[in-house]
C-alpha cells in the first residue's frame, strides 16, 4: 500500500476514535472539538477541488461558507420565530430539518460560486486572488448593513436543526453525522479526482492552451470545479452554523477564507485528506498554544511561516512523500 | 445646500480615493517589479499609524509622529523583505499568499501584544484643525484638504521617481525584465528591497494621516487593504497611472453612493426602507463597479493584458 493511503487510513480513523474516546471517557467538549475539524475540514474539501484540482487559488471561500451558514439560519429562524419564512408571491413555511436546510445551502452556495467564478475566471493569477478576496468581502459588508438577518449581530438558533432519526443536540451524535458528510464529500472528491471530468480539469490546470487545442474548453471546466467546490464549502458553513448554533458576519470575513486556505496548505495542496490533516492540526494548534498564551495566533502565524518556507507539500506531503501526480 | 452637501461629499471621496492610492502605489509597484501579491502590505499600514501614534502621544508632537510613521514602516518593510518576502519571488502566487497571510498573524499579534486591544487615538494637529472656508461658502476640514493635497503631492512625486529619476529607469527595467538589468550590472536584490522598503513607507503614511481621522487599532489595515486590491483590479497591475485614476473613482463611488442612493431610493420607498436597502446597496457598489470593468477589461483600464 502506498504511505498516503495508510496515511488517509489513520487519519480517517483517527477522527473517529478520539471522539468515541472522549466520549466515553465523559469529555463532551473533546467530542465538539473533533466535530469541529470534521466540519472545517469538510470546508477544507470543498476549496480543495478548486484550489487542488482546479489551480484556482480562491481567498474568497468564506463566501461560500458564509452563504451556507446564512442559507441555514434564514429558513430556521423564522421556525423560532412562528413566522412563514416569506408570504410573497407564494406562502412558504421556514424549516428545521437538516437534509433540506442542506440542498438549499448546497443550491445557494452553487449559484455564489457560479457568479463569482463566472467573473473571476475571466482572469487568472493574482488577479483571481484579489478579485476573489473582494467579492468574498463585498458578501462580507451586505451581511453586515442589511438588517433583516441580524445585521452585525448575527442571528442565533435556539434548538439544534434536526435529522431525522438522530438526537442532534447529543455532542456525539451530531459528530457522527458532520464525520459521515465529511466522509462522503471525501468520496466525491475522490471520484471526481479520477473521473474524466477530473483529468479534463488537471489538463485545464497544467495546461490551458494544450487542453482547448483538444476541445476542452478550461473556462467552463474550472467554472463547473468552482461551483462544486462552493456548493462543498456552502455544506460546511450550513453544519458550522448548526454546530454553534448562530450565524454573524464573521463566517464571511477574509480570515475565514484565510483559514479555510490555511487548513488546505497546511495538509497539503490537492491531497485528498490534506484538509482532514490541516484543519486537526489547526485546531489542536489553536487549542494547545490558545492554552498558554492570548496571542497563540502569533506562533501560529510564525508555524506557518516554517511551514511555507521549508516544509513544502504540507504535512501529508512530508509525511508521505512528495510524489501525488502519478497514481 | 444640498449641492453644498454634494460638493463635501465629493470632496471626501477624492481625500479617501488619494489615500486609498498610496496603499494601492505599493501594492502595484511591488507587484509589477517583483511579481509578488503581499497581503500583508496592511499590516504595514497599521504600524505606521501605531508608530504615529506613538510617538505622538509620547512627544506631543504630531509631525515627529509622522516622521516615526515613514521610519517604521520602511523599516519593517525593508526587514520584512530581507528575512522573509525575498525567499518568495520564486515560489507560486499560493505560497506568496500563505506566507503573507501568516506575516499578517504575527505582525497583528505582535502588535496587539505590544500596545494592548484598546484603539489608540490619534489627534489632528492643531495647526490643522477646524474647517476652512472655500469659494463658494462650504466649510470644510482643513486637516481633510491637506490629505488630499498630501495625497496628490506624492502621486506627482511618484510619477517624477519612475519617469524621470534613475531609481525609476531601473524600477522599470526591473518590471521590464530583472535577468537583463541584472546582467547589466544592478544589484537586483538591493533594488528589490528600496522599492519594497518605498511601497511600505508609502502605506505607514496613509496609516498615520487616516490614523488621525480614524481609531488606531489592530486589523484596520485589512479592510483598506483589500479596498486596494480593488483599486489594482479596476486601475490595472503594474500601472500607477491606473492605481491613481481607480482609487479616485473608488473613492468616489464608495462615499458618493453612501450618500446619494439612499436618497435615490427614498423618492419611491419610505424612507427607513430606503436608508436600509440604500446602505446594503452602497457597500456592495465599488465591487460592482469593479465587476463591471472585469467584464468590459480583464485586465483594468490601464493594464496591459
Amino acid at each position: 500500500m502506498r504511505r498516503e493511503t495508510v496515511l488517509n487510513a489513520v487519519l480517517a480513523l483517527g477522527l473517529l476514535a478520539v471522539p468515541l474516546a472522549a466520549q466515553a471517557m465523559g469529555e463532551p467538549f473533546i467530542v465538539t472539538l473533533a466535530t469541529k475539524v470534521a466540519i472545517l475540514a469538510l470546508a477544507g474539501v470543498g476549496l480543495n477541488i478548486a484550489l487542488g484540482l482546479g489551480g484556482m487559488v480562491s481567498l474568497g471561500h468564506a463566501a461560500f461558507f458564509g452563504i451556507g451558514g446564512y442559507a441555514m439560519a434564514v429558513l430556521a429562524a423564522p421556525v423560532q420565530a412562528y413566522e412563514p419564512l416569506m408570504t410573497w408571491p407564494f406562502e412558504l413555511a421556514g424549516t428545521k430539518s437538516m437534509p433540506v436546510i442542506w440542498v438549499a445551502a448546497m443550491v445557494a452556495g452553487a449559484l455564489g460560486a457560479l457568479a463569482i467564478g463566472a467573473l473571476s475566471l475571466r482572469t487568472s493569477g493574482v488577479y483571481f486572488i484579489m478579485i476573489t478576496l473582494a467579492f468574498g468581502q463585498m458578501l462580507y459588508y451586505f451581511a453586515i448593513s442589511w438588517p433583516a438577518y441580524g445585521g452585525e449581530d448575527g442571528i442565533s438558533i435556539y434548538v439544534r436543526n434536526g435529522f431525522p432519526g438522530l438526537n442532534t443536540l447529543d455532542p456525539i451524535q451530531f459528530f457522527a453525522l458532520s464525520y459521515g458528510v465529511l466522509m462522503a464529500a471525501l468520496m466525491v472528491s475522490w471520484v471526481l479526482a479520477r473521473s474524466g471530468f477530473g483529468l479534463a480539469l488537471a489538463g485545464a490546470r497544467q495546461n490551458p492552451v494544450r487542453s482547448a487545442a483538444l476541445g476542452i474548453r478550461p473556462y467552463s471546466v474550472k467554472l463547473t470545479a468552482f461551483v462544486i467546490s462552493g456548493a462543498i464549502t456552502a455544506l460546511a458553513g450550513a453544519l458550522f452554523a448548526d454546530l454553534n448554533r448562530f450565524v454573524s458576519p464573521s463566517m464571511l470575513s477574509w480570515q475565514t477564507s484565510g483559514e479555510i486556505m490555511v487548513f488546505v496548505i497546511l495538509g497539503g495542496v490537492a491531497r485528498l485528506f490534506g484538509p482532514v490533516a490541516g484543519a486537526a492540526l489547526f485546531i489542536l494548534l489553536e487549542h494547545w498554544l490558545g492554552g498558554f498564551s492570548e496571542y497563540w495566533k502569533l506562533f501560529l502565524g510564525l508555524a506557518l511561516l516554517g511551514i511555507v518556507l521549508f516544509a513544502r507539500g504540507g504535512l501529508i506531503g512530508t509525511l508521505a512523500g512528495r510524489e501525488v501526480a502519478h497514481d | 445646500m444640498s449641492l453644498m452637501l454634494l460638493i463635501e461629499q465629493a470632496l471626501n471621496g477624492l481625500q479617501y480615493g488619494v489615500m486609498l492610492f498610496l496603499m494601492a502605489a505599493g501594492l502595484t509597484l511591488v507587484f509589477g517589479v517583483m511579481g509578488l501579491i503581499n497581503l500583508a502590505h496592511g499590516s504595514l499600514y497599521m504600524i505606521g499609524a501605531f508608530a504615529c501614534a506613538a510617538v505622538a502621544a509620547a512627544t506631543g508632537n504630531f509631525w515627529l509622529g509622522l516622521a516615526a510613521s515613514l521610519a517604521a514602516a520602511a523599516a519593517a518593510g525593508a526587514l520584512m523583505e530581507l528575512t522573509v518576502i525575498r525567499r518568495l519571488y520564486a515560489r507560486d502566487h499560493l505560497d506568496q499568499v500563505l506566507a503573507t497571510f501568516a506575516l499578517i498573524l504575527v505582525f497583528s499579534e505582535g502588535t496587539r501584544w505590544a500596545f494592548g486591544s484598546f484603539p489608540l487615538y490619534l489627534d489632528i494637529p492643531r495647526a490643522l484643525a477646524g474647517p476652512v472656508r472655500l469659494p463658494g461658502g462650504i466649510d470644510y476640514p482643513l486637516y481633510r484638504l491637506v490629505l488630499i493635497g498630501v495625497g496628490l503631492a506624492v502621486a506627482a512625486g511618484l510619477f517624477w521617481l519612475i519617469g524621470r529619476t534613475r531609481l525609476g529607469i531601473r524600477i522599470r527595467a526591473g518590471e521590464a525584465d530583472r535577468e537583463m538589468i541584472g546582467a547589466l550590472g544592478v544589484d537586483i536584490s538591493r533594488l528589490y528591497t528600496i522599492v519594497f522598503a518605498l511601497g511600505a513607507a508609502l502605506a505607514g503614511l496613509a496609516g498615520a494621516l487616516v490614523g488621525a481621522l480614524q481609531s488606531v487599532q489592530v486589523g484596520m489595515g485589512e479592510p483598506v487593504l483589500i479596498l486596494a486590491f480593488v483599486v489594482i483590479v479596476i486601475g490595472g497591475i503594474g500601472s500607477i497611472k491606473g492605481a491613481l485614476v481607480g482609487a479616485i473613482l473608488v473613492g468616489m463611488t464608495d462615499t458618493l453612493g453612501r450618500f446619494l442612493l439612499p436618497i435615490a431610493f427614498s423618492t419611491f420607498m419610505e424612507r427607513s426602507q430606503a436608508t436600509s436597502v440604500g446602505a446594503a446597496l452602497a457597500s456592495m457598489l465599488i465591487y460592482i463597479l469593479m465587476a463591471l470593468v472585469l467584464v468590459v477589461r480583464p485586465g483594468g483600464l490601464f493594464g496591459r493584458a
